[in-house]
Parts: C-alpha cells; structure tokens; sequence
C-alpha cells in the first residue's frame, strides 16, 4: 500500500518542518511520525514509515531505527482505541492491579492484544505522569484518571457506542 | 498559608487565557527584562536569587546559564525540559496545563538572557492535550506583541516552537532530550562536550525544567534577593510538590521549603494525612529514583532532628539514612503496601526505560527486575538479596548518564530499610503470596555489606 498524505496533513507537515532550521528538517521526525500515525490506522507500516522518510529527505533506517526507540509509536496493528493502563508504583499502590485485571475480563483480551471486532486493545505502559490522579489509563490523546471498575464500565460503553452508531 | 509564588493565580477563573492572565500582571517581567534590564543583569538576578534547578539535580540554574558560549555568528537556543516522566512527578503537567502564559513569560525573559532566539519546549508525547494548550497560548502571545520580531520596540525576537516527545524516560535527560530533539534515538551523549558548548545542532544550548523557567518570572518582578529571602539555608524560594500515593488529598502544592514533611503528610493544607486512617509505612519524597525512607527516617533524621521539606534536610544522613527532594515527586506507602511489589515495579520500569547504550544499565536492569520478580512471586534466596546488592552497586556510577544510579538507588534503599521485608518474603513463600509484612521493624536501618 502507498501512502499520500492529504492538503490539511500536508500543511501540518510544513508547520512542523518550519519549526527548525534550514537543513535540519529530521529534527521534525518525532512529529512527523505522530502525524503520519494518526493520519491513517493508528501503526506505523513499513511503507509509511518510508514515506515520511522520502518527506524528509532522510534514509529509511534512520526512520525504522527511531520508530522503534519510543514507546508511542506502534509497529504493529491496533485497535481502534487503545487503553494505555499504567501499572508503575504510584499507580500499583493505587490499586492498577486491580483495574487491570478488570479490564481483561470485561474486553476478554490480555495486555497487547486487540478484541476480535478490532475495537479495543490493552496495553500495559509505564509512568503517565497522572500519579495524583491514580488508577488511570491513556485514551487517545486523553487521560482517564481515577479509575473504577463502574468507570471502566462506562467508558467502554462510550467507545463502544462511538463505533456501533 | 505559606508564600505562593507560581500557583498564586491558578485558581482564577480563565487564567489559562491570554487576557486574564495579563489583566492578573502577567508579562510584566518581561517589560521589566527586555526595557530596564540587559542579558548580564538577569543572570546576575537569577544567581542572586539561589534558585536551583526544579526537575531533579538541584544545580544552580544562575551558574549554568554562565556556563553558556557565545562564539561568534552562531545561534544559541534554550530548550525547556517538559518531559516530565520521574514516576511521582506531575507538577510541571499541572502548571503548564493551568498558567501555560506563566511558562512562555519565563521562557521569553530567559531566552533573553541568554540570547536565544528560538526556543523549544521538549514535551513528554503523552502530553498530547497540553502541546495544544501550549500553542494555543504560543498563537496568543505572539498576537499580542510578546514574541515573533523587535518585542515591545527593543529589537529582541524571540519564538518558541513546542516539540513532542514519543514516549521515553530517557529523553528527560538532557542530551538524550537534545539527540531527541534532532530527531534521533534518546541516547544520552558522552560529555564533554557539555550541551552550554556543543547542544542541539552542535549550537550552544541550554536545557532547563518548567519549573525553573517559570520561577524566572517572580525572580525578575520582586528581584533575586527577595526571592532568596524565601525558604530556608540553599533551599531558597518554592517548590512545587507532587504528592500521591496512600493520602486523603494527592495533588500539586507549592511549599516554601521551610515547611516540616510531617506537616505536609499530615496537615489538611497539603495531603491531609493516610487514607483510611491506616499508618504510614514508607515515603519516597523526591520521585521514585530517590532512596524510599521507612516512616521514621522520613520524619524525623538519623540524630532525632525534625526533617523539612527542603534539599539540604531530605538529603541529611546521605543514603545511609537520608533521601533527595529531587523531582518532588512525593509518593506515600501505607501499612498495607508491600516494599518487595514496590520496588518490582519500579525496577521493571528503569529495565523499560534504560535506553540500552551502556552494559551495566541496560542488563543490570533486566536482571534487578527479574530477580525481584522471582522473591515477590514466592522463589527467591537469600543469596537473592546479596546478588540484588551487589548488581545495583556495579550499576551506580557506571553509565554514561543517571539513569543507572537512577535504577541502583530505589533498590539499594529498599534492601538497606527492609532487608527484613525481603528475608520474611522469601522465608514465606507461600504466606506472602496472600498477605503482608506490615509494619514490622521498619524503622531501624539495617546493616548491609558495603
């Protein structure tokens, strides 16, 4: 599959290269790669990642090698909404364990996988900096704080509705 | 009510707004900086005012930016360090999600300062919201006069450009951040060259955290000596706390440092004692790198001394009986957590975080993890407890960056105030799998081999 970025996604792209100097465009990688993620199915195919490598004027490898390096890039299919749940100390000592575990029975998935209807997928991550905030999980570009099992309730039925409609 | 320097407003209505954060004085210290002040003064105001850095070391931030080249026909760039990731820590999230303009106003004078005329803020990628209340507040003041070109007539241009972060520990640090920046791997550089020569683009650079750049402003408004005379000793003007954990009000609270940590723990001002009336077991003030203190050395130091919420009296009695205000991440066990758990996770974290370059940290973590992991799950061995030690202490000092000793030193404390935990786990195998070491013993530290 190619892949072509639109005129809005385009121009976002332009901003972003702006931000740097005159030849120092790979400095807009991270970005880049953000945009180019959230533009299409939420992962980084090889031949995306390419083709923001040809935007930038810069080789594959030096794509593949910084895709892989951050935990935010996602290499591998997903669903349509992750649940990024922290499971770090403050968290833990929050009760993370038990949301967790809630979590997998209610989605019937374990951590890194992705419900069969391709909705959901549970990830596992590392500190969110949402420590006062504890038990919580990373939704798309929000954080879910507080966190019960009744709030886990509803916000999968949220979601859920956002794609049944 | 202590002195509130930086959240003084974050309840006003709008405040993350441009127009009623002016109309609240806000972007005075800029017309102070850029029309009655020159680059030298401030930084003299600023080592004047005894401020030190707020993301974790504590170095004197008016020394570093002395430290800064200035070669000839070559550009120099401040960077703001919002990768905010040291489990424990959300205050920098708190203050740019609440007085985003507080952050620009510090990031403008400081850049003249230092000559800088595009600045970066590096923030962490799971900040998603908060890059666009950042540029929202960017487009403002940028219409509004306070950056683009010849700012307020004096011929100063100054722009800043947020940079999103994807998700790594490691770039907190500051060349990794730098490398990040250059879109590249987080991998911390060898230095020297240190980054106030040779940082991003090979440009002389500095990097400083969101709390120390938004402490520019007050420190420019009432002058650096004023601001010293807040605080206690080297610990001068405020800090922003994180506090979570087993507490009634986790949240972030401004301190003046002067303040004690059985106050803080317990007073209704701050976090409002233990939740569900249970005990205090244990407290890693400063961020989950930091060494964890059993309830006894939290509150009282090794000589019966009371200890306060400041850099020298949290680092009293060293690691041997002492800890760090590091970060400020301030995060609270009670009786019913399990030290062995604790340190598991934050072990696992360090292993997920450690960028790989250096041998000592990138296996050294792997193992600390697994080896917990095996005590924690009812296999371990004494000699588990031993080889624990002895991997941490061949970690610290050996990495090119900290976030080997970053890894050692949550493991080494653990074992040095709870060895007993560690033992009755692996005397228990089965016992421990369902039920807890509670409070036993916990305040006396416990010798181990050097």
């Amino acid at each position: 599959m190619t892949y072509t970025f639109n005129e809005t996604q385009m121009a976002e792209l332009n901003r972003l290269v702006a931000h740097y100097p005159e030849g120092k465009q790979k400095s807009a990688l991270l970005p880049a790669l953000h945009l180019a993620q959230d533009s299409f199915d939420g992962w980084l195919p090889t031949e995306l990642m390419d083709y923001v490598a040809s935007l930038l004027h810069i080789e594959p490898i030096e794509v593949y090698e910084v895709a892989s390096f951050y935990s935010m890039f996602n290499l591998k299919p997903v669903g349509k909404f992750i649940f990024e749940v922290c499971q770090t100390g403050p968290c833990m000592i929050s009760g993370s364990d038990d949301i967790i575990a809630y979590i997998q029975q209610q989605l019937a998935i374990k951590p890194g996988e992705t419900t069969k209807d391709g909705v959901f997928t549970l990830k596992l991550v590392e500190c969110l900096g949402a420590c006062g905030y504890a038990p919580m999980m990373q939704v798309g570009k929000i954080f879910r704080e507080h966190l019960t099992k009744e709030k886990v309730d509803s916000i999968i039925a949220e979601y859920r509705a956002t794609v049944t409609k | 009510m202590g002195v509130k320097l930086l959240l003084d407003k974050a309840n006003v209505p709008e405040i993350r707004g441009y127009e009623v954060y002016r109309r609240e004085g806000g972007y005075r210290s800029v017309e102070k900086a850029l029309k009655e002040m020159n680059p030298e003064s401030i930084v003299e105001e600023v080592k004047k005012s005894g401020l030190r850095g707020r993301g974790g070391a504590g170095f004197p931030t008016g020394m570093k930016w002395s430290f800064i080249a200035k070669p000839e026909g070559v550009p120099r760039h401040l960077v703001c360090n919002a990768d905010e990731s040291e489990p424990g820590t959300f205050k920098d999230r708190y203050l740019m999600e609440f007085l985003p303009h507080l952050l620009l106003e510090g990031l403008i004078v400081s850049s003249f300062a230092l000559g800088a005329n595009d600045t970066y803020i590096y923030i962490r990628g799971e900040y998603a919201w908060i890059t666009d209340i950042l540029e929202e507040a960017i487009n403002e003041a940028k219409a509004n006069g306070w950056l683009g070109k010849n700012i307020l007539g004096t011929g100063f241009e100054c722009n800043i450009y947020v940079h999103r972060g994807a998700g790594a520990y490691i770039c907190g640090e500051e060349t990794a951040l730098i490398e990040s920046l250059e879109g590249k791997r987080g991998n911390p550089r060898i230095k020297p060259p240190f980054p106030a020569i040779q940082g991003v683009w090979q440009r002389p650079t500095v990097v400083n955290n969101v709390e120390t750049l938004a402490a520019i402003v007050p420190i420019i408004n009432m002058g650096g000596e004023e601001y010293a005379k807040i605080g206690i000793g080297r610990s001068t003007g405020t800090k922003l706390i994180s506090a979570c954990g087993n507490i009634n009000k986790p949240g972030v609270y401004e301190i003046d440092m002067t303040i004690s940590v059985e106050e803080f723990i317990y007073s209704d001002e701050y976090c409002g004692g233990i939740k569900g009336g249970k005990q205090l077991k244990a407290c890693i003030p400063g961020g989950s790198s930091v060494p964890i203190l059993p309830a006894n050395l939290l509150l009282k130091t090794a000589t019966g001394e009371t200890r306060y919420m400041n850099y020298e009296s949290l680092s009293d009695g060293g690691f041997a009986t002492g800890s760090m205000l590091g970060s400020g991440g301030f995060i609270v066990l009670d009786e019913d957590q399990c030290i062995v758990k604790n340190t598991l996770t934050l072990a696992r974290f360090y292993r997920h975080e450690s960028c790989g370059q250096c041998s000592p940290c990138r296996e050294g973590t792997g193992w600390m993890e697994k080896i917990l992991h095996k005590i924690e799950h009812g296999h371990g061995t004494i000699a588990d407890i031993d080889l624990l030690w002895d991997i941490q202490r061949k970690i610290e000092g050996n990495t090119i960056c900290p976030l080997g000793d970053a890894a050692a030193w949550p493991v080494a404390a653990a074992i040095r105030h709870f060895r007993d935990e560690f033992e009755w786990h692996i005397n228990n195998p089965v016992l421990s799998q369902t039920s807890n070491f509670g409070l036993q013993h916990y305040a006396d530290p416990i010798h181990v081999p050097a």
